[in-house]
């Protein structure tokens, strides 16, 4: 899951990166619209976490142009006001969820997990398919039942491919899943993860389209 | 002080008011009719004298006294019937006749015209007439104690009804009272009704013009209060607001700390929760010095202070930095200042803390003054980004932080030195330096020199 935060705090936003991080995530983190706006036009996020309070200007600015470009990631607002008239007005701006600060690094992950999910139409926490399972909050997987250990990137790519198992994933994209701006991307690690991920879960549950990308095999009775 | 009810104290005026007019009144009365009483009397005792005289024939013919029968008048008596006495005496000292009633001894002195004599133990009041021609003398009396019946008589008559009407005038004056108090109960009754965060304006429309002015005045009070108020609940939602991001950021480093299996991580999060820590407790320092400043309305400018010295302190109890320079001139030392010590040092040691901040890294910072007769000037310079010409009018505002601001800033250190400064009656002049970067802050502070 790779999610963009917009903090004007410096502390806040390492801890949130260095939180989220824990949590399974991969982050990208900006400190103002100006950024914010530059992040989103060049990557997607599966969401973002946006302070209200920005130097240059309200993150209910980044929202609103966000959403008139139809750009729907969901968003989690973060502000120190906690007025029911601001979570209303961030609400109806467009916002998905709204969390006041401080707060609790668990809930935000679990509310990170919940818009995520919600704007992919499921409503179980866990991914299923083909026998395996996939457990955003644990960061666990299993296959008929048997725990699989997975390393953080190779857990990263299989829940890319379990939220839409019908969808051809693109080197690219899941590579946009697996690093944020400051990793370095190493030029075959996608196909190296899938390797190992094959090796785990089961040489077939994963397709390769060469020249086009992954997707899960569908589901065979 | 025993302070009585304004309704009491009213009636109390009221009815003493009228209780002593009336007191007046009677006794004015009293004593105009008596000498109206005396003076119509006066004249009924001449003209019967006169009226008796010539009608007597001389005097040998005239009936002997004994002719008129003797009753004896009861002075007691209610009536006022037989008042007037009259004996007709012969010059030679013969009492000739006399009126029933009257005494036998003589009613009369020597001389003619008014007297009063003692007669049988009582006072009369006595008109005597002498005709010569006749050789008769006439004269005709009343006794004092029936005139003074007659007045006091007059008197009670004019005061019983007083008596009885005095309850009910006070009745009246108290209901009346407490009808004219009405509005006064009504404003009293609304004001205590009210719910402690209603501070909305009385109607003065419905108001006599005897209570606008305390309406109004309250109304002022109501206005002066809400704004305070206002005011304070900006301060604490921007506090709130201002202390809520930092203690996100503490807490959330925290979990780092305890979730994460890295050494390093653990480490980077920790000292960030220093780094927080430092920043909040300085940020709770500035608001509270906020609050303060705010609710001080008297500063006292008595404390003697060495400016030299204060400056010093400061720069040496200031964040631990190489490049401070404090270059005062040598006369700075000389001197004693009146002035108010804490709030001085308040408004230096934060401009201090900006500079360093702001220089910090990649700087230094420049103290200097100048001793003039009456103004000292204090300069501050530090080599940072200066503050944008677009945001040189909102930098004192609270909370106001700028594009270069810092992740130390909470926005409240130049609205503190400016708050404290005013106080002390002193000027804060910012200007970004005109050659090369930085910020310059000037302070003009007036100055006493004490002993």
């Amino acid at each position: 899951m790779r999610i963009l935060i917009v903090e004007d705090d410096l502390i806040l936003l390492d801890g949130l990166r260095a939180g989220l991080n824990i949590l399974g995530a991969t982050v990208d983190a900006v400190s103002s619209c100006a950024e914010a706006h530059a992040a989103l036009s060049t990557s997607t996020f599966d969401a973002v976490v946006l302070d209200l309070m920005l130097p240059d200007g309200s993150g209910l600015n980044v929202l609103a142009t966000m959403r008139s470009q139809g750009n729907n990631t969901p968003v989690l607002l973060l502000t120190a006001l906690d007025e029911v008239a601001d979570r209303i007005k961030g609400l109806d701006a467009g916002a998905d969820d709204y969390l006041g600060k401080p707060f609790d690094l668990e809930e935000l992950g679990a509310r990170v997990r919940a818009i995520v999910r919600r704007k992919a139409g499921r409503t179980t926490p866990r991914l299923m398919h083909n026998g395996i399972t996939l457990d955003p909050a644990s960061l666990t997987v299993s296959m008929n039942e048997k725990a699989v250990n997975l390393s953080r990137r190779e857990f990263a790519i299989l829940s890319a491919l379990m939220e839409r198992p019908g969808v051809i994933h693109s080197k690219n994209e899941l590579e946009d899943r697996l690093y944020g701006w400051q990793d370095e991307v190493e030029s075959n690690a996608v196909e190296v993860h899938i390797h190992n991920l094959r090796s785990k879960i089961g040489r077939e549950s994963i397709e390769t389209l060469r020249g086009i990308g992954y997707r899960m095999r569908a589901v065979t009775t | 002080m025993i302070i009585h009810s304004m309704k009491g104290r009213l009636f109390s005026v009221l009815v003493a008011a009228t209780g002593l007019i009336w007191l007046c009144a009677s006794v004015w009365i009293f004593f105009q009719t008596r000498s109206e009483v005396e003076h119509v009397l006066d004249t009924r005792l001449q003209e019967a004298a006169r009226m008796v005289s010539s009608l007597a024939s001389s005097g040998p013919s005239l009936p002997s006294a004994d002719v008129v029968p003797n009753r004896a008048a009861d002075p007691k008596s209610n009536s006022y019937e037989r008042q007037l006495s009259c004996q007709i005496w012969s010059l030679d000292g013969r009492l000739v006749a006399r009126s029933s009633g009257a005494p036998t001894d003589s009613l009369g002195g020597e001389a003619d015209g008014f007297s009063d004599q003692q007669v049988g133990g009582e006072t009369w009041r006595v008109y005597a007439i002498s005709e010569t021609s006749k050789g008769i003398r006439v004269l005709v009396g009343d006794r004092l104690g029936l005139r003074e019946r007659l007045v006091s008589d007059l008197l009670r008559g004019l005061l019983w009804p007083a008596l009885l009407i005095v309850p009910l005038l006070g009745l009246m004056t108290w209901s009346i009272l407490g009808r004219g108090l009405r509005p006064l109960q009504k404003m009293a009754a609304d004001l205590t009704n009210r719910s402690t965060d209603d501070l909305s304006a009385l109607d003065v429309r419905h108001t006599p013009p005897e209570l606008a002015p305390l309406a109004n005045s309250l109304n002022n009070l109501f206005a002066r209060v809400e704004a305070a108020r206002q005011h304070e609940r900006e301060i604490t939602a921007f506090a709130a607001h201002e202390l809520r991001t930092p203690l996100a950021g503490l807490k959330i480093q925290a979990e780092v700390a305890l979730a994460t299996a890295d050494a390093g991580s653990r480490a980077a999060a920790l000292r960030n929760i220093m780094v927080s820590v430092d920043r909040t407790s300085r940020l709770v320092r500035q608001l509270l010095a906020v609050a303060r400043l705010d609710t001080q309305s008297h500063v006292d400018r008595t404390d003697r202070i060495n400016l030299g010295q204060v400056l010093e302190q400061i720069v040496s109890e200031g964040p631990i930095v190489d490049a401070v320079d404090l270059s005062l001139p040598a006369a700075i030392y000389d001197i004693q200042i009146s002035t108010n010590r804490e709030l001085l040092t308040i408004a230096l040691r934060n401009l201090h803390e900006n500079a360093v901040h702001h220089a910090s890294g990649h700087g230094r910072v420049n103290w200097s003054a100048k001793l003039e007769p009456a103004v000292v000037t204090i300069m501050v310079e530090d080599d940072g980004p200066g503050i944008p010409e677009a945001e040189m009018a909102l930098v004192r505002s609270r909370f106001f932080r700028g594009r270069h601001k810092s992740s130390s800033g909470s926005g409240l250190g130049l609205s503190i030195v400016e708050l404290a400064l005013e106080k002390i009656g002193a000027a804060l002049v910012l200007q970004n330096k005109t050659a090369g970067t930085g910020l310059r802050a000037i302070i003009s502070l007036p100055y006493r020199t004490v002993p």
